[in-house]
């Protein structure tokens, strides 16, 4: 309980130190959330930044957000003036979430078997063409492989729409996009884990008293040799839900990958400050959830964190 | 999610997600479009881009064309039933212009009596010069000539409903609290997606209104809505990538549609530093050595026009003015501008070293190396391409300081040549270059004096002539819109503003 509360308070830390720095960042950053191609009256800018107390010196603007947010308010969009932060990322989070998931999801309901098939096929021809394969699959960039998908998918066969959001059909093709490096990493991450695991000592010694290949996989050595993959479950999560700007552009998905882009050029500091927030804190949870879960496979982990 | 997909929707890409739908606060296309179909103003447009009656049954002008009287409709109604008046649109407007509203199209309204100052918070919002004097009659009083009918279009001037936004402030605009008078009401807005509009019952022409409802997508690039569009997802894009025009007629053939814009693509110049500030053969040495044939044809390429003025044809009743020398062979032009460059005092062993300056964009980066090419070859000009961001470009370019040529141009807010003229009288925001010239601007209140649209008009193109001859700006090419329509949307008419409200639009019934 103790640990947890200290993980806690160093979390709150990290966040407010993250968000103090973007900030400072944003605000030193040529050109304001204001320039357009047609700059409005000096009176209506005026009173604009009134609206967002952009008239107030930047201590006195930093004090006013961070007492905000403290109060759970991540502010008015200075893009977006008919949504607060709060309900923009409460619109683009689950989007986010319900993509990245089932893209990962995917990637380990593949990536798993695959590897292990890989694995057991050690240097055989099978084994060197899943390995081709997924060593593809983590070259090509998703603004090829999504363009490429939707060249097949949408405009030539007419499976499944384009791009937007509106239904399961819309869902398919953006968590390909983003499940396919992830699928090749894992196969690629299970099978070397499990070509290891299976050349320790006590594993030959089970395989020596007469244990069948297929009970010493599933029993002995799919555990141990799963813990490279459940730590790279932290990475992944976080990339598959941040860091999918370009599926979500390419295929219309009002994620969150957007608005780090778009609150960027816009000069949306509150948006940009609310994404960076949001994110944080998703890196802490997920961080400590996959740290958890090492812990339950393997109790030493656990006793080291201690 | 709302995952059922409803017959009779009409499918539209609308390039960005929309900044607000808040009338008095939009300033882009993409608002602007959803906007059309969600309310009208006294005036609209028909889609041909013709001023008809929108609100307003009739109006007329008194003789001095300052004041303007609006007779409404009988029987209008929002879209929650509730009956629209003469007094509600006057108080619309008054929201429109007060400080708080922080409108950005305030200005194009500086001819309404009192609108700079209420704007600005000098006045009170009762001294707008717009008034009801019964339930059926608005007045608008003006302090100089303008196209009022015209201004009537935009969203600020359309009618918000002021109960919703005081009960709900900036949210007024979310379904369910939006109430609107036009064609079609808001259903349901997804941030980043899209945005559904249905038919509005109470409109007063719903009988006419065909399609059931619209969705309008957000699609930012344009590259992923044309294969939206190619996979049958859309009905209608809002742009069309750059991509040579011979592949796209032979994918799409009659599905592409390519019409003039009221739009004008020009390179500015810093007219207030040197070399440029004093010089203007070598203005006009720059200028002259572009050769626009070849950039419309084999750069932007997507149907534009050499342009040679700032005012882009098309505007009824005006006749766009050009540069002296644009009837000249190119040869003649490169000729004369090799002699100018010399006369000016560069050479090859002294050349003109320049920088110009663009925002990140493929189109504008083509353009901007065509353009350094031709200097080099014809003249020996040395140039520096600088590309930046967008911020940081509006920002340096309205500054003043750093920029010497830079990318400008400008889409018509509505069918006047004023609105391409106007921003070269002042010393405001929108005078990137820095253009200070007493004739030009005397031309400029004279049209506004005027009392005919014709004497308005003669004194406008007395205006552009003025600017065109002092080479303060290099025309470049007028725009064009560049859209794909399904077969199955009728109605679709090309239209100088580019404007294509879904009430005049219908779909062929499925076989």
């Amino acid at each position: 309980m103790k640990r947890w509360a200290a993980r806690l308070l160093e979390a709150a830390i990290t966040l407010w130190l993250l968000a103090t720095l973007c900030f400072v960042l944003l605000r030193a950053a040529p050109g304001g959330p204001f320039d357009t191609e047609k700059a409005a009256p000096p009176e209506v800018q005026a009173a604009l930044a009134a609206q967002y107390r952009l008239d107030r010196p930047l201590p006195a603007q930093y004090a006013a957000w961070l007492g905000d947010v403290v109060r759970g308010d991540l502010g008015p969009s200075f893009q977006y003036p008919d949504y607060r932060v709060t309900q923009l990322i409460a619109n683009a989070l689950p989007v986010s979430m319900l993509n990245g998931g089932l893209a990962l999801l995917l990637a380990l309901l593949l990536g798993i078997p695959l590897g292990a098939w890989a694995a057991l096929r050690s240097g055989r021809w099978t084994d060197r063409g899943l390995m081709f394969a997924a060593g593809l699959g983590l070259a090509i960039p998703k603004f090829v492989a999504a363009p490429l998908l939707v060249l097949l998918f949408a405009v030539t066969l007419h499976w499944l729409p384009a791009g937007g959001w509106g239904g399961w059909s819309h869902v398919v093709l953006p968590v390909i996009a983003l499940a396919l490096p992830n699928i090749a990493y894992c196969a690629r991450l299970t099978r070397a884990s499990l070509l290891e695991t299976l050349s320790a000592d006590y594993l030959k010694a089970a395989r020596a008293r007469g244990l069948s290949e297929s009970r010493l996989l599933l029993t002995h050595a799919m555990k141990p040799a799963l813990l490279p993959v459940v730590a790279w479950l932290s990475p992944a999560l976080i990339n598959v839900v941040t860091g999918s700007a370009v599926v979500e552009q390419v295929f219309g998905i009002p994620g969150m990958g957007r608005y780090f882009v778009q609150g960027a050029l816009n000069r949306d500091y509150t948006l940009v400050l609310g994404v960076v927030l949001v994110v944080g804190a998703l890196i802490v949870a997920i961080n400590a959830m996959v740290d958890a879960l090492r812990a339950a496979m393997d109790p030493r982990l656990g006793d080291a964190q201690d | 999610m709302p995952w059922a997909v409803p017959a009779q929707t009409l499918e539209r890409g609308n390039g960005p997600e929309p900044s607000t739908l808040d009338a008095h606060r939009c300033q882009e296309v993409a608002c602007g479009n959803v906007l059309r179909d969600l309310y009208e103003g006294l005036v609209t447009e028909d889609a041909h881009g013709r001023l008809i009656p929108g609100m307003a049954q009739r109006w007329s002008v008194s003789a001095d064309g300052r004041r303007w009287t609006f007779v409404l409709r009988e029987n209008l109604r929002w879209s929650n039933g509730e009956p629209l008046d003469a007094p509600q649109i006057v108080a619309s407007f008054r929201r429109a212009f007060a400080p708080a509203t922080a409108a950005p199209f305030g200005e194009l309204f500086d001819a309404l009596e009192n609108a700079q100052a209420v704007q600005a918070g000098k006045q009170p919002p009762a001294a707008l010069g717009v008034s009801a004097p019964d339930a059926r009659t608005v007045v608008f009083r003006l302090q100089r000539s303008a196209s009022l009918p015209a201004l009537l279009t935009l969203p600020i001037a359309f009618p918000v409903y002021l109960p919703a936004v005081d009960r709900y402030g900036a949210q007024h605009t979310r379904p369910g609290h939006m109430v609107s008078n036009g064609a079609y009401t808001l259903s349901a807005w997804t941030p980043q997606a899209n945005l559904l509009v249905a038919r509005n019952p109470r409109f007063h022409d719903a009988a006419r209104v065909a399609i059931a409802q619209v969705r309008f997508h957000v699609t930012e690039d344009a590259a992923a809505e044309l294969q939206r569009f190619a996979a049958g997802d859309l009905d209608l894009t809002e742009v069309v990538p750059p991509q040579p025009l011979n592949a796209l007629r032979s994918r799409f053939g009659q599905r592409l549609r390519l019409s003039p814009y009221l739009g004008a693509f020009w390179l500015g110049m810093n007219l207030t530093r040197p070399p440029l500030r004093e010089s203007p053969q070598l203005r006009q040495a720059l200028s002259l050595a572009i050769d626009r044939d070849k950039l419309t044809r084999h750069v932007t390429g997507l149907g534009e026009t050499p342009a040679y003025g700032i005012v882009p044809p098309g505007i009824a009743g005006y006749t766009p003015a050009a540069t002296a020398w644009s009837t000249l062979s190119q040869a003649q032009r490169e000729a004369k501008a090799r002699a100018l460059y010399r006369a000016a005092g560069y050479s090859e062993a002294q050349p003109l070293v320049i920088e110009l300056r663009y925002n990140t964009s493929t189109p504008h980066r083509r353009l901007a190396l065509a353009v350094a090419a031709m200097w080099r070859q014809t003249l020996g000009v040395q140039v520096r391409l600088r590309n930046e961001e967008w911020k940081v470009f509006v920002q340096n370019r309205r500054q003043r300081a750093i920029t010497q040529v830079f990318r400008g141009g400008w889409i018509g807010d509505v069918p006047d040549a004023r609105n391409f003229l106007a921003a070269f009288g002042s010393d405001g925001p929108l005078n990137w270059s820095g253009y200070d010239d007493a004739g030009f601007r005397e031309r400029l209140a004279r049209a506004d004096a005027a009392k005919s649209e014709a004497a308005r008009n003669a004194w406008l193109h007395a205006a552009e002539t003025r600017l065109l001859g002092a080479d303060a700006v290099i025309p470049l090419y007028y725009y064009t819109s560049k859209h794909l329509v399904s077969e199955r949307v009728r109605g679709y008419e090309p239209n100088a503003l580019d404007r294509h409200a879904s009430r005049w639009l219908s779909l062929e019934a499925a076989p």
